[in-house]
């Protein structure tokens, strides 16, 4: 019963946490916007998914036999990448409003999407624990 | 709930933004400030802004870098030289009938302005959209 209950979500709820975290960096770059040398990050989504849905990459993992020594994914996963500037200006600078305002929206309306797959699993779930009669 | 990090940062923003708007109002307040000296002159000030790293103990490295705030690092002054003016006239003026104006571009400081008050509008927006999506998060499954 519990193992039906875990997996009941799928990836959406990883997914949840992944545009959570992304949305937390873009709010970082907005608050940002006029602070000299600030360097805008995102997060690079797919590469965080797969991790967080423990699914193997496409090509072939560095094998690490040693203990301690480091390995591919704890390395580039989990790091923020940098954005690359359009239009950088002289104060080092590489917020882009705009850039950040869109990709602060489309995260929000994948966020959304995310909530409301998750929400249709609950009301099926309803369904079938009540067999229609009620909801 | 990590999404209550996001209003930390963009109020972190609001309050810089609101700073900067104070500091354009002191200064274009004090446009037409005369004194008698050079020195004593009301030179505009300026703000220096600088990320704020949210260290937290029990968060993995990646975490506690992906929230950065903004904070104020400090104020400085214009160093453009102050204007005189030949007022014999008036009280503050010196032994040879000079008063010092200030060194206040009111076309920058109009320009900050606009500049401050639209980055305070944008971290708003993340606010509201923020708060809404909590709002959706909290009532999942109702």
């Amino acid at each position: 019963m519990s193992n039906l209950l875990d997996n009941v979500f799928g990836l959406s709820g990883q997914a949840l946490d992944v545009w959570q975290r992304r949305s937390e960096v873009i709010a970082s770059n907005i608050a940002n916007a006029d602070t000299p040398d600030y360097k805008a990050r995102d997060v690079d989504f797919r590469q965080v998914l797969q991790q967080a849905s423990g699914e193997p990459s496409q090509s072939l993992a560095l094998s690490t036999p040693t203990p301690g020594q480091l390995t591919v994914t704890s390395e580039s996963a989990d790091a923020l990448k940098y954005r690359v500037p359009l239009q950088p200006s002289m104060d080092g600078n590489t917020v882009d409003a705009q850039a950040e305002q869109s990709a602060f929206a489309s995260n929000m309306v994948h966020y959304q999407a995310s909530l409301s797959f998750i929400n249709s699993t609950i009301q099926q779930l309803r369904l079938a624990i009540n067999g229609g009669g009620q909801s | 709930m990590s999404l209550m990090k996001i209003f930390d940062t963009a109020g972190s923003g609001m309050s810089a933004e609101s700073l900067r708007l104070n500091t354009v109002a002191s200064n274009l307040a004090n446009a037409d400030s005369v004194s008698s000296s050079p020195n004593t002159a009301y030179k505009a000030k300026e703000l220096m802004f600088a990320p704020l790293l949210q260290q937290q103990s029990g968060v993995a490295a990646g975490d506690a870098s992906a929230n950065v705030g903004v904070r104020m690092a400090g104020v400085t002054e214009s160093q453009q030289p102050v204007e005189s003016h030949y007022e014999p006239g008036n009280p503050m003026a010196d032994a040879n009938g000079f008063v010092y104006g200030s060194n206040v571009n009111p076309i920058d400081e109009l320009v900050n302005m606009i500049s401050a008050s639209r980055s305070y509008q944008n971290n708003v927006e993340v606010m509201n959209t923020t708060k809404q999506l909590m709002i959706k998060t909290i009532n999942l499954g109702s």
